[in-house]
C-alpha cells in the first residue's frame, strides 16, 4: 500500500502489481523490465504494435509463461503464478481471441466444465442452471443456458466466456482483442458489461488495436513498444495522435495515405450473383487502377460474395466477367489462373499453413512458377521471398521460421507477399488490417495504393469505416446479402452515410 | 550433421539401440570363410606329409559343416589322399576315431572351426585314445565381434523390414495429409493372391520371367485402383479416412480369401523368388529396391510441387485450397501411392515365400503406422520426413532382431516392442518441446 502515496489521484486500492517483469525466448528479449499496476474498478487499456510484448506480458500473468525475473503481487501479496490453473485460483481470467468454449456442449456445461456441481457423481443440472442464470443476471444478459455454444453468435460466446470467468470468482479479467469480430451494437453491449464489472470492483485489462474503443472504455492506457514499457497515462491526458506516437515511436502525419485515382478499363464485372441466403443478386464491377471498398456489418454477405468470385464456393446463379469475357470459375486454382487472388479475413484458418515455414507458405500458390523441368527451384524461391521480406519489411529470423511464431502483422505480410508474387490483376483484400498494429496498417495502405497505381483492380472489404472512407475510390454497401447502395463521391461521404445504408 | 539430428532425431535412438545390441551380443567368433580355409590349408601344408591322416570335422547343419567339407575337398585336391571328412555329432567323431584305431593307424591332425573345438570328445582324447598322442587340433584364429554386427545379420535386419518399410513410404504421405490407411495389410494379401493367380493362369510352373512381371503388375494395378476408389471416397464424399480404409481393409481381405477359396497358390513360375530372394552384386534385390524407392520418395517429397502440396494439404487443407492447391487430386494421389506400395509389398512377400497366400500381411498396417510415427511424422498431419520413416522402420526391425539374438521369447518381445515404440515417440515429443539436455538441442539456434 506504499504505492498509494506515489499515485495520489487513484482512490481505489491497488489490485494487481507486476513488477520489473523480464521474459526472453531464444533470440528475443520479449519483455524488458515491464511493470504494471491495476486498481480495483479500473479498466487498463494495453496497447502497442504487434510484437510489442502485450501477449507475452498477458501470458506471464495467466501462467502460460514463467517470467525470467520480476514479481507479481495481487492485493499486496506476492504470488507465483506457475500454471494457468494457478492463475485461475488467484482470480486471474483471460479471455483470448479464440474462445475456449467447446461448441458441442451447452452454455451451462461449458461454464461448469471441469467444476461440475455433482452429487455422487451425477451432475446436478438444476443447480447449475440456477447458478448460470444468476451469473447472467449479474451482467445483464439473456442467453438460453441450454443452447449449444456452437450455435451462438460470436458476441454471445464472448459473454459466455465472461460469465465463466465470473463463475470462478475472477478479480482480474483480461480481454484480448474482444471486439475484433463484433458488430457495432454488440460492441456497445460489451462495453456496458465492462462498465458493470468495473462497478463491482473488478480490474480489467483491455487489449485492442482499435484506439477509438480504448478511448471509450479505458480509464488509463499502458503502451508497450519493442518489449519496453513506454508509459502509462490517464486517458484524459491523451489524444489519438499522442497515443499513436507513443506506440509507433514517431509522429504519423496521416492515417491514410492519399492517392489520385485514374481508373482504366473494366477488370471484373459480377452480375446477379446468388448463393442461398447469404448472397442474393449481387452485381458490381471494378476497374483497373481502382480501389473498390465493400462496407457493411459482419454477416452482410461481403466475404461470401468474394468467395463466390474466387471459386471457393459455387454460386447458385450469376455471371462473372473478367476483362470483358465471361469466365466460368469453379475452383480457387481456376480463379488464380484467371488472375484473381483473395486474401482471406481468417488469416490463420484459411490464409496460412501455420505449422509450416514462411518460405513454404510463400511458395504455395507460386509453385507452378518455381518449378523447373521436374524439381522445385528452391534457391529461386528463397531469393524471391528474401526480396519480399526486405521490401515489405517482414520481420523473421529467417525464411525457415515457422509462420505461427510470427506476429499477426508479419503473418499478414507473408500472405501479401505470396499473392504479390502471383502478380494477379484483380486482388481482393478481406479485412486486410484486422488485428494489425498502426504502423503496419499504414504500410499495407501504401501497398494497396501502389497496386492500384500499377493498374490492378483492388477490392477491399473492411469493417472499419475510417479505413473504407480513407482508402476507397468507390464504396459498395451491403446488407443481408444484397447490395444496399453505392457511394461514388467518397471524399464527401461520412461514416453516418455508410451506417445508415448498412443497418436499415 | 546437426541438421540431420534436428530433422531426424530418431537417428539417436537407432544408434543407441545398435550400440546396445552390439554390446550384448559381443562374443568370440570363429572364422569360416575362404580366408579361414586358406589359413588351415597353409598350416597343414607346412606341418604334415601327404601320407598323414587328416580329419576335417564339422557340425551337421551348422556353418562349420560346409567349412569341413570344403577343407576336406581342398586337401584331397592337394594330394592328402587319407583325408577324412566328418560332419555330424560328437558321436560321429568318436566312431571315426575308433575306426582309425581299429585300422591301427593314427590321425596326424584334426582340422575344424567353431564349436567343435570345445567338444568333450576332443578334450578327453588323451585318456580315451592315448595312442593318438601328438595329434594336433587345427582351427583358424578366433576373434571378438558382436553377433549383431555380422554382415549376414545386418542383411537379415534389412530383409525382414523391407516390406514394412516400402509400404511405410506411402503411409507417410497419407499421414502427412492428416489421413490414415488401414487397408495396406489386406492389400498385401490381395496383391499376393491376384499376382500369383495371374501367373498360374499364364502357365504356372513352366511360365517365364515375363509372366512374373505381368503378375506383379496386375496385382499392383488392382491395389492402385482400390486406392483410387478409397481416395475419392475420402476427398469427394468426405468420409473419414479411418472408416474408409477400415472398410477397404475388410473388403480386400475378404476378396483375397474368396479368390483362392481360402487356399494358397503354389503353381508359380520358377523365376518368382528372384525379386525377394535374389541378389545383385552381392546385395539382396530387396535391399537395392528399398534404397532406390526411399531416395526417390525423399526427392519427390522435398523437391517437387506435388510433394509440397501433400504437406500443405495436411497442414491446413482450406488454406491450401484457397492457395490454388488441387486438394482432392492430392488426396486421391496419396491413397493410390499408399495402395501401390502395399501392392508392391505383397509382391515382395509373395516372392520371398514363393507362394500366393491370402493370410499374409495381417497386422502389418499397425507395424507400418508404428514405423511412420516412430519416424517422427505427426498423426495430425502437415509434418514428417520420408527418411525419418526409414529410421522408424529400422528401429522396429533392430529391436526385433536384437531380441531374437538374445533369445528372448516372442511374447516378451511384443511387450518390449510396444514399450519401445511408446518410449521413442515420447522421447521425440520431449525433444521437440525442448526438454532434452542442451547438447541435443544446440543445433536449433545455429540453424536459424
Amino acid at each position: 500500500m506504499i504505492m498509494m502515496t506515489e499515485e495520489p489521484k487513484r482512490c481505489n486500492p491497488l489490485l494487481l502489481e507486476m513488477h520489473q517483469i523480464n521474459k526472453s525466448f531464444p533470440g528475443v528479449h520479449a519483455i524488458k523490465n515491464v511493470s504494471m499496476k491495476l486498481h480495483h474498478g479500473e479498466v487498463l487499456g494495453l496497447v502497442g504494435e504487434n510484437g510489442a510484448g502485450k501477449s507475452t506480458l498477458i501470458k506471464v500473468l495467466g501462467g502460460a509463461h514463467l517470467p525470467d525475473s520480476g514479481r507479481i503481487l495481487i492485493e499486496g501479496q506476492p504470488i507465483d503464478i506457475l500454471s494457468p490453473t494457478a492463475a485461475q485460483q488467484v482470480g486471474v481470467s483471460i479471455i483470448y481471441q479464440e474462445f475456449n468454449l467447446i461448441p458441442d456442449l451447452t452454455v451451462r456445461e461449458n461454464i461448469f466444465l471441469g467444476r461440475e456441481k455433482t452429487r455422487m457423481g451425477f451432475v446436478r443440472a438444476t443447480e447449475e442452471q440456477r447458478a448460470t442464470l444468476d451469473l447472467f443476471d449479474k451482467i445483464g444478459i439473456s442467453i438460453d443456458p441450454d443452447a449449444r455454444c456452437g450455435e451462438l453468435t460470436v458476441a454471445q460466446q464472448q459473454t459466455v466466456e465472461i460469465a465463466k470467468a465470473l463463475s470462478v470468482n475472477a478479480r482480474i479479467i483480461v480481454m484480448d482483442e474482444p471486439t475484433a469480430t463484433l458488430t457495432t451494437q454488440e460492441v456497445d453491449r460489451l462495453f456496458a458489461i465492462i462498465r458493470d464489472l468495473k462497478s463491482q470492483g473488478l480490474g480489467i485489462i483491455y487489449i485492442s488495436h482499435r484506439l477509438e474503443e480504448v478511448f471509450k472504455v479505458a480509464d488509463c492506457v499502458m503502451v508497450l513498444r519493442d518489449g519496453e514499457h513506454v508509459g502509462t497515462e490517464d486517458i484524459d491526458n491523451l489524444n489519438r495522435e499522442k497515443l499513436i506516437e507513443m506506440m509507433v515511436g514517431r509522429p504519423i502525419d496521416s492515417e491514410f495515405p492519399k492517392r489520385l485515382a485514374s481508373p482504366g478499363q473494366e477488370r471484373l464485372r459480377v452480375e446477379e450473383l446468388c448463393h442461398g441466403q447469404a448472397v442474393s443478386n449481387v452485381s458490381f464491377s471494378v476497374r483497373a487502377g481502382e480501389i473498390l471498398g465493400f462496407a457493411g456489418l459482419v454477416g452482410a454477405g461481403r466475404t461470401e460474395t468474394m468467395r463466390l468470385v474466387f471459386g471457393a464456393d459455387r454460386p447458385d446463379s450469376g455471371r462473372i466477367f473478367i476483362n470483358g469475357d465471361e469466365a466460368e470459375i469453379h475452383s480457387p486454382s481456376n480463379a488464380i489462373r484467371r488472375g484473381i487472388c483473395l486474401l482471406t479475413e481468417d488469416r490463420k484458418g484459411q490464409g496460412l499453413v501455420l505449422i509450416h515455414s514462411c518460405l513454404e507458405n510463400y511458395g504455395l500458390p507460386n509453385l507452378d512458377r518455381l518449378i523447373g523441368r521436374v524439381f522445385l527451384n528452391r534457391r529461386k524461391e528463397r531469393k524471391e521471398f528474401c526480396n519480399f521480406a526486405e521490401s515489405l519489411r517482414i520481420k523473421t529470423s529467417g525464411p525457415e521460421q515457422l509462420i505461427m511464431n510470427l506476429s499477426g502483422g508479419n503473418q499478414q505480410k507473408v500472405v501479401i507477399a505470396k499473392w504479390l508474387a502471383r502478380n494477379t490483376d484483380i486482388m481482393i483484400f478481406d479485412e486486410p488490417t484486422r488485428g494489425i498494429d498502426v504502423g503496419t496498417k499504414y504500410e499495407i495502405y501504401l501497398l494497396m495504393n501502389r497496386l492500384a497505381n500499377e493498374g490492378k483492380a483492388v477490392i477491399m472489404i473492411s469493417s472499419e469505416l475510417p479505413e473504407i472512407l480513407g482508402l476507397s475510390d468507390r464504396i459498395i454497401v451491403m446488407h443481408e446479402g444484397r447490395v444496399k447502395g453505392e457511394i461514388t463521391n467518397v471524399a464527401n461521404a461520412t461514416q453516418e452515410d455508410i451506417l445508415s445504408m448498412a443497418i436499415a | 550433421m546437426q541438421k540431420l539430428f534436428s530433422d531426424y532425431g530418431m537417428v539417436l535412438v537407432l544408434i543407441v539401440l545398435c550400440l546396445l545390441f552390439s554390446a550384448l551380443t559381443f562374443k568370440e567368433q570363429t572364422p569360416l570363410g575362404s580366408n579361414a580355409i586358406i589359413e588351415i590349408l597353409e598350416q597343414i601344408n607346412s606341418k604334415f606329409d601327404k601320407s598323414d591322416i587328416i580329419l576335417a570335422v564339422g557340425v551337421a547343419k551348422k556353418d562349420s559343416a560346409p567349412f569341413a567339407e570344403k577343407v576336406g575337398e581342398k586337401l584331397k585336391e592337394a594330394g592328402y589322399s587319407k583325408t577324412r571328412v566328418v560332419v555330424g555329432t560328437p558321436r560321429d567323431l568318436k566312431l571315426a576315431l575308433d575306426d582309425i584305431k581299429a585300422e591301427g593307424s593314427r590321425p596326424a591332425a584334426i582340422a575344424t572351426s567353431g564349436d567343435v573345438v570345445k567338444w568333450r570328445v576332443i578334450e578327453l582324447m588323451p585318456q580315451s585314445h592315448p595312442e593318438f598322442m601328438g595329434c594336433e587340433l587345427l582351427s583358424p584364429e578366433s576373434y571378438m565381434w558382436p553377433d549383431f554386427l555380422k554382415r549376414s545379420n545386418l542383411l537379415a535386419i534389412v530383409d525382414r523390414i523391407v516390406v514394412i518399410a516400402i509400404i511405410a513410404i506411402g503411409m507417410t504421405m497419407v499421414i502427412i495429409t492428416a489421413g490414415i490407411d488401414l487397408s495396406v495389410g489386406s492389400l498385401i494379401a490381395l496383391a499376393a493372391v491376384i499376382s500369383t493367380l495371374i501367373m498360374k493362369k499364364l502357365g504356372g510352373l513352366q511360365a517365364s520371367g515375363w509372366v512374373v512381371l505381368i503378375g506383379f503388375f496386375g496385382g499392383m494395378l488392382c491395389c492402385g485402383i482400390i486406392g483410387a476408389v478409397g481416395g475419392v471416397i475420402v476427398s469427394r464424399f468426405k468420409v473419414a479416412p479411418f472408416i474408409t480404409t477400415l472398410s477397404v481393409m475388410m473388403i480386400a481381405r475378404g476378396l483375397a480369401f474368396m479368390i483362392t477359396g481360402g487356399y494358397s497358390i503354389y503353381q508359380v513360375p520358377k523365376a518368382l523368388p528372384w525379386l525377394g530372394q535374389g541378389r545383385l552384386l552381392g546385395m539382396p534385390n530387396t535391399v537395392i529396391l528399398l534404397i532406390v524407392l526411399y531416395v526417390a520418395a525423399h526427392i519427390f517429397m522435398a523437391h517437387t510441387r506435388t510433394g509440397r502440396y501433400i504437406y500443405a494439404v495436411g497442414g491446413n487443407q482450406e488454406a491450401a485450397r484457397l492457395s490454388g492447391v488441387p486438394v482432392k487430386s492430392v488426396i486421391v494421389f496419396v491413397y493410390v501411392i499408399s495402395s501401390l506400395a502395399a501392392g508392391l509389398g505383397g509382391c515382395i512377400q509373395t516372392s520371398q515365400l514363393n507362394t500366393g497366400a491370402p493370410n499374409i500381411g495381417v497386422m502389418y498396417e499397425l507395424y507400418v503406422i508404428a514405423a511412420v510415427v516412430v519416424g517422427g511424422t505427426s498423426l495430425s498431419g502437415g509434418s514428417g520426413r520420408i527418411l525419418g520413416t526409414l529410421i522408424g522402420a529400422f528401429i522396429i526391425s533392430v529391436i526385433q532382431n536384437g531380441m531374437n539374438l538374445l533369445a528372448i521369447e516372442s511374447y516378451k518381445q511384443q511387450v518390449v516392442l510396444g514399450a519401445v515404440i511408446l518410449g521413442a515417440v515420447l522421447l521425440d515429443k520431449a525433444r521437440r518441446a525442448g526438454r532434452l539436455p542442451a547438447f541435443l538441442l544446440k543445433k536449433k539456434e545455429t540453424m536459424n
